[in-house]
């Protein structure tokens, strides 16, 4: 198979940093190219490069067998090059066949845009990756999977021969994501080359080929994906090896903390039922939109429930406000970390005292001093990486960023932890980081429970597991129970078999 | 590299937040000796006195609105809600009542304006510029209703020497500006309302979560921006020894653009106190400037929209380079 693009010894320098040293990375026609490495790794600035957003400080691109100088992403683009991103890159008000048109509607000789075509095309186009949608539909009217097709269709309609995707399934469901597997396959037969990037070890080795291993901006190696196995992959990846991430040690489990009864919130879930004992870690697992999210916020006292009651600490806890719980000693780690857990355009200090303001105030006013110490402090403790605590967050990398929310947590005194999807965009390093916390957390007489739509992670860190299929509960198993199919076969809706007594 | 330094990232802190407002320093340096140069009259102790007395009441809108900016919303009313504050304190003050009684009337209704608008963009989730542009209209039409359009004068003379009082050589007008700006730096960097204007402005949803107060915090910033505009009003109308139903008009775009120029983002999550105060004073040497030197007054108005213009222009260049990393 011929080189679609090849890229020779890429360096990037950055005021300050050298971003990436030397290095080389070939995608053949025909062929899903795997691209992996922890965050800050020089995975983003590579395929940026590519794409005409970063110019490369030296090396060589060579696309289609010809020496290329990208300019910009147009260039890109008018080169055979599409990437689709983690966040859809789409006009989210304009219709379907109008982002996969965008900049070129076809047009009639009076300067008209000739809407028939275009429709005509898009159907066409989206038929042909076996996506049926409305070509008139507006975009934020569609699933996010959808919309992820929707950037396909764009590019395939661009005729890219190289289109990179980079963690395409973070928002996807396990059928979304069956589907945009079918679709790689069917880039791949018609010779298209496919650069995947992605932390999720299970897909690399489902549908990659060859996979590229990048460490502090060095290639480490390239191998054929056949020939190794995961924990050769993250052994070079962060350059050590790392055996039984999830093993920590658990603590007896003591008395009940959090007794939810019979709670329901329309179009959301219904009649959930479930205690957690101090020191548990408690797992709840279901697909996205399973309605895990919505119970938590509702026990969180962001959004109300309809029916049903919870008890924390024996006292009733319907409460009205997330104010309310955190004072009784709740904190909450939401999934959309940079949509809800984190202020990114403020400090580190602003960031860890932002749940706990009220402790390092007097009348009102700030010990900023004070608050001060305690961000240093938990940086310190849970060796987060950031030049200062005056730093921004958005300077930071997934997972240093989820150290100061729960540096928030820790500093309010919080005592049972909601971790909703803990280390989405976090890398490997940082997340056996983030289970050490966890463990230290159990270990202090604190409570946690645990969302996370990685099968792998939740059943290797909980103790016991509550599986959601559609806003149902579908049972709770414990550890010894834990099986991957039987969890799966609960998430995807299908009751166990219950050994009833009734004569069949 | 895990210890923070904090010496050194408090040295970076001030550096980097404080960019902005040494630009305008230098800015506002390099116009003075401009105007300096050009103008004999310039540098008398006359003119800079009238300058700050001139720049004094929009100066304290401005304190207000930075407020409201940070949060990621913005006033619209201030310009009516000077003009209702300067009416209340001419009404009590003709009816006899007394000075303080006065004052804190004009003060208290100003600040349930500020109340509304606050239960409009929390309990009822209008947007803010929506909000506040209906009580702009609003205010101003109830102004025009209760005076009939006329201004109201006769006022006691104690009150207008007010605005012609000076201490220690600075008029009073300026004290006043100057010690509610310090007051607003004290109040957004050091107290948990401050604070949570910031958190909310940053990220609201975050902020919530986080078990910030957020119906206190936007009750509080429409009411902080009221109270201000309701000192300013009284002061005007000291200085214009009268209440003029129009008293006020336009100063939101005078109050938005000496917060924005002192690098407050409309996104929210950043705005300066300071910045804005640097913002008006530059504003307002432009416009005086301008006329010592004989300058066309039309001329001087492209310029300062320009400067506007470029301040953020020149902010969003700033923003990029400091973005890559």
């Amino acid at each position: 198979m011929s080189n679609i693009a090849e890229m020779k010894g890429i360096t990037k320098h950055f005021p300050g940093v050298r971003a990436l040293h030397n290095v080389d990375l070939e995608v053949r026609a025909g062929e899903v190219h795997a691209l992996v490495g922890e965050n800050g790794a020089g995975k983003s600035t590579m395929i940026k490069i590519l794409m005409g957003v970063h110019q490369k400080t030296e090396g060589e691109i060579f696309f289609d067998g010809a020496p290329v100088d990208i300019k910009n992403p147009l260039h890109a683009q008018s080169l055979g090059l599409g990437a689709v991103y983690q966040d859809v890159n789409l006009a989210l008000h304009l219709s379907v066949a109008e982002n996969l048109f965008m900049g070129q509607l076809p047009k009639n000789k009076f300067g008209i845009v000739n809407h028939a075509e275009m429709y005509r095309e898009t159907t066409r186009i989206m038929e042909s990756i076996n996506v049926n949608v409305n070509p008139r539909a507006i975009v934020n009217t569609l699933s996010v999977a959808l919309q992820e097709m929707v950037c396909i269709g764009k590019i395939l309609r661009q005729n890219a021969k190289l289109v990179i995707f980079d963690e395409p399934t973070a928002l996807l469901t396990t059928e979304e994501t069956e589907q945009l597997f079918q679709i790689i396959h069917m880039l791949k037969e018609q010779g298209v080359g496919v650069l995947y990037i992605s932390h999720r070890m299970e897909e690399i080795f489902r549908i990659c080929d060859r996979t590229t291993i990048l460490k502090d901006g060095e290639k480490v190696a390239t191998v054929n994906t056949a020939d190794v196995t995961e924990d050769d992959v993250i052994s070079m990846m962060v350059g050590r090896s790392v055996q039984d991430m999830y093993g920590i040690e658990h603590v007896p489990p003591g008395e009940e903390v959090l007794s939810v009864k019979g709670l329901s919130r329309k179009n959301e879930f219904q009649d959930i039922n479930f205690e957690i004992q101090r020191g548990e870690i408690f797992g709840m697992f279901g697909l996205v939109g399973s309605g895990r999210t919505e119970i938590v916020h509702s026990i969180f006292g962001a959004s109300k429930p309809d029916r049903g009651t919870v008890t924390y600490k024996g006292a009733a806890a319907g409460y009205k406000n997330p104010r309310r719980a955190i004072k009784a000693g709740l904190a909450l780690l939401p999934e959309d970390r940079k949509g809800q857990g984190l202020a990114l355009g403020l400090t580190v200090t602003d960031n860890t005292n932002m749940a706990s303001m009220g402790q390092i105030a007097t009348l009102g006013v700030l010990d900023n001093r004070k608050g001060t110490q305690i961000a240093a402090s938990f940086v310190e403790k849970l060796s987060t990486k950031t030049p200062s605590v005056y730093q921004l967050v958005k300077n930071l990398s997934g997972g240093n960023q989820q150290k100061v929310v729960i540096s928030k947590w820790l500093a309010a005194d919080s005592e049972f932890f909601i971790f909703d999807e803990p280390t989405v965009g976090v890398d490997v390093g940082a997340k056996v980081e983030i289970y050490k916390i966890f463990e230290n957390l159990v270990k202090e007489g604190k409570t946690i429970l645990i969302i996370s739509s990685y099968l792998p992670e939740i059943m290797g860190l909980a103790e016991r597991m509550l599986v959601m299929y559609e806003g149902k509960q579908m049972g709770i198993l414990t550890k010894d129970q834990f099986d991957e199919e039987r969890i799966l076969r609960l998430a995807s809706g299908i009751q166990e078999q219950e050994r009833s007594d009734s004569p069949s | 590299m895990n210890n923070a330094a904090p010496t050194r990232g408090r040295m970076r802190l001030y550096i980097g937040s404080g960019k902005t407002e040494l630009f305008l320093l230098l800015v506002l340096g390099l116009l003075f000796l401009t105007f300096g140069y050009f103008s004999d009259v310039f540098f008398t102790v006359f003119n800079l006195m009238n300058l700050l007395r001139q720049t004094a009441i929009y100066g304290i809108v401005a304190i207000g609105m930075v407020f409201v900016i940070i949060s990621s919303g913005i006033d619209l009313s201030v310009g009516s809600v000077v003009g209702f504050s300067g009416m209340i304190t001419a009404m009590a003050l003709v009816a006899g009542l007394p000075f303080f009684v006065a004052i804190l009337l004009a003060i208290v209704l100003s600040a349930g304006i500020g109340l509304i608008n606050g239960i409009l963009v929390y309990d009822g989730k209008v947007p803010p510029f929506i909000a506040t542009l209906g009580a702009m209209a609003v205010v101003r039409a109830v102004i025009m209703l209760v005076t009939n359009a006329r201004m109201i004068s006769g006022l006691p003379r104690a009150f207008i020497d007010i605005s012609q009082a000076t201490l220690f050589g600075v008029p009073l007008l300026a004290v006043a500006w100057i010690v509610l700006t310090i007051i607003a730096y004290f109040v957004i960097r050091k107290t948990v309302f401050g604070r949570s204007v910031f958190a909310y402005g940053s990220n609201k949803e975050a902020a919530r979560l986080s078990g910030i107060n957020v119906r206190r915090t936007i009750y509080g910033v429409y009411i902080y921006s009221a109270v201000m505009c309701a000192i300013a009003g009284i002061l005007l109308t000291s200085r214009l020894s009268s209440a003029t139903p129009t008293a006020g008009s336009g100063y939101e775009l005078d109050a938005i653009a000496a917060a924005v120029v002192g690098g407050a983002s409309l996104s929210g999550g950043e705005g300066s106190i300071l910045g804005a105060f640097l913002g008006a004073i530059i504003m307002s040497t432009l416009r005086q400037g301008g006329t010592l030197l004989g300058l066309n007054a039309f001329v001087m108005e492209i310029i300062i929209g320009a400067l506007i213009v470029v301040a953020v222009l020149l902010d969003q260049l700033r923003r990029k380079q400091g973005g890559t990393k």
